[in-house]
């Protein structure tokens, strides 16, 4: 049982890191990007094409898949998105849903249809179990427990930045009320570009990670998606610690519904979903003073 | 002029509504070899236009409108199966067991942003989804519920090869809920499904029952979506998981988006523009028609909606709106 | 508002002025309806590339006529698949259907093929239940429980007694998971456990961890083809091998199209198949050869040989029939005995299902490549779940 929950953990903090950016997105910019998904797609086949045509070693080349996404991420922005702020929701949900459309076909034209495979190094091939033979055996598996540290690490790193730094609290002035923020004298279009760039390339590392744990097709965008939305929706989008939680709250409750009752494993997480969202309708976390 | 003078304008008919209508009629008759999509286009729209009044005229943004569409569908496939192949029976039934599932999902959608409606009501969908997958051996489960086989309509015509029965039913259905749905936004009632998507807190503030409101045009809307996914079961003879996801809610958003939303029509044009782009496009490259709609899609919504009816207007600045926040 | 108006009346003109040729003229028409976008694409496009292999190999005329190939995407929607059939019968007149690389598209298509009296060739979908939904459907993929049968019948003899099965949820795995375990418990065996994995699963990881926790001496897998490459490396993370734990399954597991790719992780596991890339026979390395040539190096699959083989049935029968169509096309189809890349195979004239070798394959590493080598033939195995 102990493994299960550690299987969740690391479904959950994989989930987070790829949606976090989302969240971001979506409460500065007031932006719904469907599109989030295929700067996840990018991180991933980045690495994929990095270290089977070219024997870049793994560890390389999660760096390299976040810079290609954020980077993309930034060009984006300025060229396609930036407009479209001030469109209502249904435009924006249009048009990312447009470009999820193009990437996924992209994909599919230059990479192939078929489920893309990774080689990992080996240290991160092997398993370690602790209290065997008790009911309390916790199996890891080296590979999450990679996830589970990377993710930890950027996680801290993320909340460091955002109630620590001055680009933080530019960031979370933004968030508030972008008009304030801007007649105070912040550059909310740097901050704008800036966060989107950080989270595409946040999904972009999400990506490369989760390519061994979740697989890797050119429709991954599409297939994903709803588990991002309900990491945005149930976390809110005003914290990142919201998310978190609610993307561990999902993985664990995905692992754990599957293991437990399979033919419903699904079910569980909707119903959740569902439940939590009436109870709480802005979301499970909400900031004192933040936008609605 | 009075408020109930402009309203009674804008319900009359205009001329070129008729018109267009003759033409639908017209078209499996004159274009036979087209009446397969004909028929697709119609049920589509009715779907859209069932959409148009909770998603333009009230402002709840759906992507679980497919729960109703399956709903009404399996309903529908499951009575002709086991209890009786009459077509209209058929629809009647698909079409109470949606209005009936509207009427309580309604109150899930009552609080809350648009994206946490957005949620919650594709996990109804999903739901939905996962449920009919559990009760295989009713629902035939992931590989469809089969040998549902139709009698013939109002006792005279079987549906044949040629898809002309079916086109001009799905046509029929279509045209009198246009009606009822016409009716239903001209009238009083439909002017306070506009003011509580501009502003729900003013609306609230002059006495328009809120909650009411959403709740009665959520469940017409099932209705609708469920005579649609009725008539999909039967013109088909199949219905399958497919049905409630979340593909079929969002193109069915799409077609809306496209057509233009808060306007009935545009369920319509949104759909015919949308199938035959699809079947122009899927019949030059099979493989990769999602790059050239996604392509379509984002040039659409960077131009500006309001402006793909305008070619004058595709090369000037576009006009500065202000938007209702 | 008025301009609204018109641009729906515009539309309608637009349809008016779509005016599709139906002009017949003196043509074979082979409508070809593939998943060719979507979580499936890749069985699409080996089809694809097979069949026009096939008439690149054998000349686009046959039976005095010329022969027009058709494809279309199925978007994976049923009620589409059936709408695009109906077209492609109504409109295009095309002699024969095929392709169908889901079990719900062929089983909402079947009243068609019925109905309008047109031959259906089935080349992916692996159902046993699909050739009896019309008579006009003849199959040239396989069925599961060939495959599935076929290795229970090989585990016993094999050092395994306690098996778990998972299988994802749906008509093929289900049929797999049914016909596994009644061969199972007959010849002696025991199974632990049937698990049913749904379609829509991003993570296998819950269900791993239960097959590992009741320690069977192996599991029994089927999943379609693309998402054995995703268990396999879960069945090692999870360190199933090490805690002894066997894995066996259809061959849909190690897949042709991406066993290469699996890394050593595949290396030793044993499935039954109708066909293996690697098969020892002129014809199948001829085969290999000239699709390898014509695509880039992509290795042909079993998808790719049934439609292979469907293409040569609905070829041969045209030839007998001098490019006929409806009844009398299929059963130029029925009965048909000859050569396929996968060894020897023949449509059966009541069943009009396929009968052939399934193989006993275990992966191994030749010349630098993994292949599924076959070490042992169980011959002529017509569908078992025809006996029901």
């Amino acid at each position: 049982m102990l493994t299960l929950l550690f299987d969740g953990v690391a479904y959950g903090m994989l989930l987070f890191i790829l949606a976090v950016g989302l969240c971001v997105t979506m409460g500065l910019m007031n932006f719904i990007n469907l599109a989030h998904g295929a700067f996840a797609m990018l991180g991933g086949y980045v690495t994929v094409v990095l270290m089977q045509r070219h024997g870049v070693p793994f560890l390389v080349c999660l760096p390299l898949a976040f810079l290609a996404s954020a980077l993309m991420g930034v060009l984006l922005e300025r060229l396609l998105y930036r407009p479209l702020y001030k469109k209502p929701h249904l435009d924006q949900v249009l048009f990312s849903i447009g470009l999820a459309f193009m990437a996924v076909a992209s994909a599919d034209y230059w990479m192939g249809s078929q489920q893309q495979i990774m080689q990992l190094p080996d240290w991160l091939r092997g398993r370690t179990e602790l209290f065997a033979d008790t009911p309390f055996v916790l199996g890891m598996g080296h590979y999450r427990l990679f996830i589970i540290v990377v993710c930890a690490v950027l996680t801290v790193g993320l909340q460091y930045v955002l109630s620590a730094t001055r680009f933080g609290s530019r960031l979370r002035a933004s968030v508030d009320d972008a008009r304030v923020a801007s007649g105070l004298g912040i550059n909310v279009n740097v901050v704008f570009a800036a966060t989107f760039a950080v989270g595409s390339g946040l999904a972009g590392l999400g990506g490369a990670l989760g390519a061994e744990v979740l697989g890797l097709d050119p429709t991954f965008p599409l297939k994903f998606m709803v588990y991002f939305l309900i990491v945005v929706a149930v976390g809110g989008t005003t914290s990142i610690t919201g998310p978190l939680l609610a993307a561990l709250l999902l993985g664990i409750a995905d692992v754990a519904g599957k293991y437990y009752i399979p033919k419903l494993g699904a079910f569980i997480v909707y119903v959740l979903m569902i439940a939590i969202l009436i109870w709480r309708p802005q979301g499970l976390f909400v900031r004192q003073g933040g936008k609605s | 002029m009075s408020a109930h003078a402009s309203l009674l304008r804008s319900a009359r008919w205009h001329p070129l509504e008729l018109v267009f209508w003759v033409l639908a009629f017209a078209a499996p008759w004159v274009l036979s070899q087209h009446a397969l999509i004909i028929n697709e286009i119609a049920i589509v729209a009715l779907f859209a236009v069932s959409l148009d009044l909770v998603l333009g005229y009230t402002g709840i943004v759906s992507l679980g409108h497919a729960a109703f569409l399956g709903f009404g569908a399996y309903s529908a496939a499951l009575f002709a199966k086991h209890i009786h192949p009459d077509p209209l029976l058929g629809l009647v039934v698909g079409m109470v067991a949606s209005t009936v599932l509207g009427a309580m999902c309604a109150w899930t959608i009552m609080r809350g942003s648009d994206l946490t409606r957005l949620m919650v009501t594709l996990g109804t969908a999903l739901i939905l989804l996962e449920l009919a997958n559990k009760f295989s051996d009713l629902t035939g489960g992931a590989d469809g519920l089969q040998g549902v086989m139709m009698g013939p309509l109002l006792g005279q015509f079987e549906f044949d090869l040629m898809g002309q029965t079916s086109a001009w039913y799905s046509l029929s259905v279509l045209l009198v809920l246009f009606v009822l749905a016409r009716r239903l936004v001209n009238a009083p009632l439909g002017a306070t499904l506009k003011a509580v998507r501009d502003n729900r807190l003013r609306a609230m503030a002059i006495g328009i029952p809120v909650i009411a409101r959403l709740a009665v045009v959520y469940t017409v809307a099932a209705g609708m979506a469920g005579a649609a996914g009725a008539l999909m079961a039967q013109t088909t003879g199949f219905a399958s998981l497919d049905v409630f996801a979340m593909d079929r809610s969002a193109d069915v958003m799409l077609m809306l988006a496209i057509g233009g939303v808060g306007w009935l029509y545009g369920g319509i044009a949104g759909a015919v523009a949308f199938k035959l782009m699809y079947d122009v496009i899927a019949n030059i490259t099979p493989q990769y028609w999602t790059f050239w709609m996604g392509l379509f899609l984002v040039v659409l919504v960077l131009v500006g909606r309001e402006r793909l009816i305008r070619p004058w207007t595709w090369w000037s600045a576009p006009a500065r709106k202000e938007e209702a926040p | 508002m008025q301009k609204r108006f018109f641009l729906s009346a515009l539309t309608v003109g637009v349809l008016a002025s779509y005016i599709g040729t139906a002009a017949a003229q003196e043509k074979f028409k082979i409508g070809l309806i593939l998943p060719m976008t979507g979580p499936f694409a890749s069985t699409g496009k080996q089809i694809e590339a097979a069949a026009r292999l096939y008439i690149a190999q054998n000349g686009d005329t046959v039976g005095g006529k010329k022969v027009e190939l058709i494809i279309k995407d199925d978007t994976s929607a049923p009620d589409v698949t059936k709408r695009i059939a109906q077209e492609l019968v109504v409109n295009e007149k095309v002699n024969v259907l095929a392709g169908f690389g889901l079990t719900p598209l062929a089983m909402a298509t079947a009243p068609l093929a019925t109905q309008s009296k047109t031959p259906m060739v089935v080349m992916a979908a692996a159902t046993s239940s699909i050739t009896q939904a019309s008579p006009f459907i003849v199959r040239t993929s396989f069925t599961l429980p060939q495959a599935a049968v076929a290795m229970a019948d090989w585990v016993p003899n094999n050092g395994i007694k306690k098996v778990v099965t998972l299988v994802s949820d749906y008509g093929p795995g289900i049929d797999a998971e049914k016909f596994f375990k009644d061969r199972l418990l007959f010849n002696g065996g025991e199974v632990l456990d049937t698990l049913r994995v749904p379609m829509r699963n991003p993570d296998f990881a819950p269900f791993l961890q239960k097959v590992r926790d009741l320690k069977p001496d192996a599991v029994f897998v089927f999943v379609p083809s693309g998402a054995g490459a995703a268990l396999m490396k879960q069945f090692a993370e999870r360190g199933m091998d090490k805690a002894g734990i066997k894995l066996i399954g259809t061959g849909d597991i190690t897949d042709d199209d991406i066993l290469n790719s699996m890394g050593d992780v595949a290396n030793g596991v044993v499935t039954s198949h109708h066909y293996s890339a690697s098969h020892n026979s002129p014809l199948n390395k001829k085969f290999v050869a000239a699709f390898e040539k014509a695509n880039a190096g992509l290795r042909p699959n079993f998808m790719a040989v049934g439609g292979y083989d469907g293409m040569r049935v609905i070829y041969e029968a045209a030839k007998t029939t001098k490019g006929g169509s409806g009844e009398v096309l299929l059963n130029a189809m029925k009965g048909q005995l000859f050569e396929s890349p996968r060894g020897p195979m023949f449509i059966d004239a009541q069943t009009r299902d396929v009968v052939h070798n399934i193989y006993i394959r275990k992966v191994e590493k030749v010349g630098g490549q993994l292949f599924n080598q076959e070490f042992d033939t169980i011959k002529d195995v017509k569908d078992p779940g025809k006996n029901k």
